[in-house]
């Protein structure tokens, strides 16, 4: 295919290059500024580049703030909940693609509605239930509640639908249980989807500040992010702790996206209402 | 019994049965809470008290000043950041879709970075740009290129202060809907393009008779995701500015926090929440019902 270069085309990709530097600007602020003593962080004009780095803010973290157990209790939770949403999920999402059953559209519609519902609205009445529960400030009071969440249902159901029939009944046939055709027959064929539903859950889970603010409260039970916010509450002006913290949060994340990131973007496109 | 009502039994059994670990924490922590909220929004629930007060929660949220300050920010929030976004979504994912796979993935990666970066992270990053003293915003702007004239306090001027939250909002925002174009995109029936540039259509008119009709269900769906998530913006004004200067960056969803959270007024805060609810639900289906005219599902 030729490509003529337009003027517009020049402009397009001028702009296209400033809003790349842009985007990635706050990350490299973080990084180099997780490496700037309290003193440099503050000076101007700014240092663009750490002039005498320094570990301090790390080892400040990691030895007086229990930032070790705050970036264990993400990765817990996330792993927790990665695991117990794809299970779940998949299994649900498979009977919806793949039989028909009493009450099936109703259901379907159910989640379809719950999944426009901002999750925030329900909040509230979720933590007096919660502690009600005695489960306020544990882990499983961020873990639980994000199980239900219908999206995975629904992402699940989509990469369901290329199940082919046949294959099913030939199961059926062959004398299969039900739980046998699952796992041998429909989980190969929707493993690529249980990747993408994982890589997604880990992430949002990870970056579910709202959630985590209000189930968690004691300074050992808090993830990396709230960790983060504690302390930019505490010392708020502290640049070079805080981007430690904020380096602490954001690297293993974006490690994650940026390897998995196939995965990711197939969810992201695949879980799109369009039907 | 007939036999296929018999088959159909058994598969509604069995179907249940799978999907009942899901249902179980739809119905516990979904579906029960819902109806919790929307209960005792009818009630006055604090800390001591739990009496039914009718429709009295609602009258109060009509009548409240700093409920109105805060439904005007968040809609305020909603009208400037969804057009951006559609737009800067369309920039981008039209100026990339076309080049080779690694491109692609790298300006993916690029503007979802700051989604993935996390909420926390990139908010305590921007408050340390909009320092101003020590942020790089001022530096920039009056220092280097002299744009503006004197150091802005940008989250404590309340009248840059939604402005600057709603900039920290766009950059997080963008991520998916780009995604989301590209992928629509590369669906797009090429030989209907080249067919239209034969005829001599210019590249606007094969824009907007050819791909943009074909990008309408994309467009529609990152509206309303868009809309949605711009109406629960929390995190940013928690962490950023407690909602204020005098409540000038108070949105309904931390209005609603502040309530519950901070000052134990568990009814009060759901009759918002129920009010949050429906008017996200009427948005989005006004949203469906406007630009999905001509949309085939």
């Amino acid at each position: 295919m030729k490509k003529k270069t337009t003027p517009f085309g020049v402009f397009a990709i001028v702009i296209l290059s400033v809003l790349t530097i842009l985007f990635v600007f706050p990350f490299y602020w973080i990084m180099t500024g997780s490496f700037k003593s309290q003193a440099d962080a503050v000076k101007q004009p700014p240092q663009w580049w750490p002039q005498n780095p320094t570990l301090e803010n790390y080892e400040k973290l990691l030895v007086q703030n229990p930032a070790g157990q705050w970036l264990f209790n993400s990765v817990l939770i996330c792993l927790v909940t990665m695991l117990l949403v794809c299970v779940t999920s998949s299994l649900a999402g498979y009977v919806l693609a793949k039989k028909r059953f009493y009450g099936q559209a109703l259901l379907f519609s159910v989640f379809i509605v719950a999944m426009a519902l901002p999750k925030q609205v329900i909040l509230v009445p979720l933590v007096r239930m919660i502690s009600g529960m005695q489960m306020h400030d544990t882990l499983w009071a961020v873990i639980l509640p994000l199980i239900g969440w219908p999206f995975g249902v629904f992402l699940m159901k989509q990469f369901s639908e290329n199940i082919p029939t046949e294959l099913l009944e030939s199961a059926k046939i062959d004398g299969c249980n039900e739980l046998r055709t699952f796992i041998s027959i429909a989980f190969p064929i929707v493993k690529p989807g249980f990747a993408a539903l994982a890589i997604f859950t880990f992430i949002n889970t990870w970056n579910d500040y709202f959630m985590q603010l209000v189930m968690l409260a004691s300074r050992k039970n808090l993830t990396i992010s709230l960790g983060v916010a504690t302390l930019q509450a505490e010392l708020s002006t502290n640049y070079g702790l805080i981007m430690a913290g904020a380096a602490l949060a954001a690297v293993p994340i974006v490690t994650v996206f940026l390897v998995f990131q196939k995965s990711f973007t197939q969810g992201i496109t695949m879980g799109a209402v369009k039907g | 019994m007939s036999k296929t009502n018999k088959i159909r039994m058994r598969e509604t059994v069995i179907s249940y049965i799978f999907l009942a670990p899901v249902l179980f924490f739809f119905i516990v922590f979904v579906l029960v809470p819902m109806g919790m909220g929307v209960v005792t929004s009818f009630f006055n629930y604090t800390m001591q008290d739990f009496t039914f007060i009718g429709i009295d929660n609602y009258i109060r949220m009509f009548q409240d000043p700093v409920f109105g300050k805060s439904l005007k920010n968040t809609l305020i929030i909603v009208v400037g950041s969804v057009p951006i976004v559609v737009a800067f979504a369309l920039f981008v994912a039209s100026q990339t879709y076309e080049r080779n796979a690694f491109t692609r993935s790298f300006f993916r990666c690029v503007f979802f970075l700051p989604v993935v970066t996390g909420t926390v992270a990139v908010t305590v990053v921007w408050k340390w740009i909009y320092d101003p003293l020590s942020g790089i915003m001022n530096y920039v702007l009056n220092d280097t290129l002299g744009i503006i004239e004197r150091d802005i306090m940008w989250l404590g001027d309340k009248k840059y202060a939604l402005i600057s939250i709603i900039i920290i909002l766009l950059t997080t925002a963008v991520g998916q809907p780009i995604i989301l174009y590209i992928a629509s995109m590369g669906n797009i029936d090429k030989s209907l393009v080249e067919a239209a540039e034969v005829d001599g259509a210019n590249k606007f008119q094969v824009f907007w008779s050819i791909k943009w009709p074909s990008l309408l269900p994309t467009t529609l769906y990152i509206v309303v995701i868009t809309t949605i998530n711009s109406f629960q913006c929390f995190s940013l004004i928690q962490l950023l500015t407690s909602g204020g200067p005098n409540y000038a960056t108070t949105t309904l969803m931390y209005y609603l926090y502040e309530k519950a959270f901070k000052l134990s007024e568990y009814g009060y805060a759901n009759t918002i929440g129920v009010f949050l609810a429906i008017m996200i639900g009427l948005i989005s289906f006004i949203q469906f019902k406007l630009l999905g005219n001509d949309v085939e599902y």
